[in-house]
């Protein structure tokens, strides 16, 4: 079985929902990015999301914009992050999401990218830039190294719309929380909890819906796990974290905003 | 595929919506609105009306008969899109955008801007249709282009300078695209050239057409070629497309700044590869890993990495052929034509002009040759004499 619907089933069966943690690998260096990973494992997340920087990522905000600069200025390519996954995958067997942007697929051919992807340990896609319309390709490829493609709902997606989403996801499908960018927001709003709750209905037991864009603390977990959720995206408030703590103290306090995180995914008795 | 008629939002491989999920039904409202108001009797008569009394249409087709003189060979004629007011082309897409805004009842209007001539375009638009806008442009475009950036000030406009990646026009995109998917449903996003997701390539061509059907009508016979600048395309794409077809030579002048071996230039459909940025795929500038290259041109116009869908179509085809031009061609070309005729162009019309005297002194003269001239070149004077008093202390 795939692992990330694999992780899905186990954590269903132990009545928790995904904690799914998002990083920039090279950001602030190559080589922080692999105790991080260790501490985000300690802290008990269930997935974690690699970005690998793109130039000009649109539908980012500022806090990852800057990471991905960042990681750009400090020399990341393509084959160094396949190195750092593979370094990865040495230590820990946890689902891993490549996110980036069309354009680095695209450049280097979808086929050939797909099995590089695939064989670095990767198991699933998310390319926030690429719509269904245009996807045939990127589809093909993935199905063929089975690499789950996760595409990106909105609270303004129209449910025609929505079931053809569904068709082309695998893995689980990522609702964006906002009409914005990515990053921490101090509010949940209304059309947010009734874009899950209509998703929910439509989609049923064919995929996890994961939420995401503005995630950032225990109480929103905790919120967004209450109207049914099964996984939550937490991203920029990573990225904060490791901007302003020095590295000697940053793997642990990974560990314990992720612990505090995971903490309230955890739904209790089965219902 | 008949050309210039998009089939699923794509001209052959280019084009198409790479677009985050937000954004699709904001496009597919934009889609609907268009085609239904494109051939609506009244939307057009509005346009017109907008074109002829407040931008100041037809444009002349000029006789450049000194400039034919000083060059010897084909005759040139100038299609004076630097006399419309704004100073530029720009101001026949912002009155079609703007005008099909107010239909679908948006409320707040934003853009992107490089040399700010589509900033001051639609300011100007606005300001006349009785919406507010808002600009991004970048910060050193802010800097070498202060002038438009005052302008926009007056006309009531505001302005954000983008601090992100080369602070130039395609990080003014990247902010616009920000804005309008966290805005999505209150405000309609201006693009200024004829690239972005499908139906801009379309709709921006399409309101630009007006130089190519005037150009059309002015002249007796068909010209021998025509030549335009090209940044992300729309003076070049409504110059060409009504020519397509005609047998007429066409030619795109890309900005070669300081040369295409140096790598400091924006020629993206001479030295770019084929990848997605904006919503769009076509030819981009670079690196192996497809992040997008910094360019350099000593036009803010022309300053950007890729290029029109249907123009990356267009060279492949072959209909069109596309030249480019180093920032020194460029100031040469300019100081001829200010010198020669009295008509400052805009540094992204120099462009053209320099490779028409390229291919006029080749041409007999009783072919022709029309430049699209599609801006003035007040905006410039500050960027010419630094380079001119730099390039004097250099060869002391």
């Amino acid at each position: 079985m795939p692992k990330i619907q694999d992780k899905f089933k186990e954590l269903k069966s132990k009545n928790e929902k995904a904690l799914i943690s998002y990083i920039m690998t090279g950001f602030p260096n190559e080589n922080t990015t692999l105790s991080i990973v260790r501490g985000l494992v300690n802290g008990g997340t269930d997935i974690i999301e690699l970005g690998f920087p793109f130039s000009d990522p649109i539908a980012d905000g500022p806090v990852i914009q800057n990471a991905s600069t960042i990681s750009l200025n400090k020399g990341a390519k393509i084959e160094k992050f396949f190195r750092i996954v593979k370094k990865i995958r040495k230590e820990t067997d946890i689902p891993l999401i490549l996110m980036t942007y069309t354009n680095v697929l695209y450049t280097h051919g979808y086929t050939k990218f797909m099995s590089r992807v695939k064989k670095s340990g990767i198991d699933g896609l998310i390319l926030p830039d690429m719509s269904i319309e245009e996807s045939k390709d990127y589809l093909k490829s993935a199905k063929k190294n089975n690499l789950d493609t996760i595409f990106l709902v909105s609270p303004n997606t129209n449910n025609t719309r929505l079931r053809k989403i569904v068709k082309a996801s695998t893995g689980f499908l990522y609702m964006v929380a906002v009409f914005g960018t990515t990053g921490v927001q101090t509010k949940i709003h209304k059309y947010t909890i009734d874009s899950i709750k209509n998703a929910k209905k439509i989609v049923g037991n064919k995929l996890p819906i994961g939420i995401g864009f503005g995630v950032s603390t225990p109480s929103d977990v905790k919120k967004y796990v209450s109207v049914g959720v099964d996984a939550v995206i937490v991203g920029s408030a990573n990225l904060n974290i490791i901007e302003n703590t020095p590295p000697s103290k940053l793997q642990k306090r990974i560990t314990e905003y992720t612990k505090k995180l995971k903490r309230s995914t955890r739904v209790g008795k089965a219902t | 595929m008949k050309i210039g008629m998009p089939k699923d939002g794509r001209f052959g491989d280019f084009g198409g919506k790479y677009i985050p999920e937000t954004l699709v039904p904001a496009i597919e409202e934009l889609e609907e609105n268009y085609q239904k108001f494109k051939n609506d009797k009244s939307f057009q008569k509005e346009f017109d009306y907008y074109l002829k009394n407040y931008a100041g249409r037809p444009t002349p087709l000029y006789f450049a008969e000194n400039l034919t003189k000083f060059v010897g060979g084909a005759k040139i004629y100038l299609k004076r899109e630097d006399l419309l007011h704004g100073g530029a082309h720009k101001i026949n897409n912002t009155l079609g955008q703007a005008l099909l805004a107010k239909r679908m009842k948006k409320k707040r209007i934003i853009a992107e801007t490089g040399a700010g001539q589509h900033g001051v375009a639609t300011a100007m638009a606005c300001s006349c249709l009785g919406l507010p806008s808002e600009v991004y442009m970048g910060y050193k475009d802010t800097v070498r282009q202060r002038q438009n950036v005052f302008r926009m000030d007056l006309l009531g406009c505001k302005v954000y300078p983008v601090k992100s990646g080369s602070q130039t026009l395609k990080d003014a995109i990247n902010e616009a695209i920000r804005d309008w998917i966290t805005n999505v449903e209150t405000t309609y996003y201006l693009l200024g050239s004829a690239v972005g997701p499908h139906p801009y390539p379309v709709m921006v061509r399409d309101f630009q057409s007006v130089i190519g059907k005037e150009i059309k009508q002015q002249m007796k016979n068909i010209p021998d070629t025509i030549i335009a600048c090209v940044g992300g395309g729309s003076n070049a794409i409504g110059t060409f497309y009504p020519m397509i077809g005609n047998g007429v030579e066409m030619i795109g002048v890309e900005a070669a700044g300081q040369g295409l071996k140096t790598g400091k230039h924006s020629a993206t459909l001479n030295a770019g590869k084929k990848g997605v940025l904006h919503g769009m795929m076509t030819y981009l500038l670079q690196d192996s890993d497809g992040q997008i290259k910094e360019t350099h041109s000593i036009s803010a116009g022309l300053d950007y990495p890729g290029v029109g869908p249907e123009h990356a179509y267009l060279k492949d085809t072959g209909n069109v052929k596309y030249k480019s031009a180093t920032d020194r061609e460029v100031i040469n070309a300019f100081l001829t034509l200010t010198k020669t005729e009295g008509i400052i162009p805009a540094l992204e019309s120099a462009h053209a002009v320099s490779q028409a005297i390229k291919v006029a002194k080749t041409k007999s003269k009783s072919d022709s040759i029309v430049i699209t001239l599609s801006g003035r070149g007040d905006k410039d004077i500050d960027i010419v004499k630094q380079y001119l008093e730099k390039n004097a202390k250099n060869s002391r």
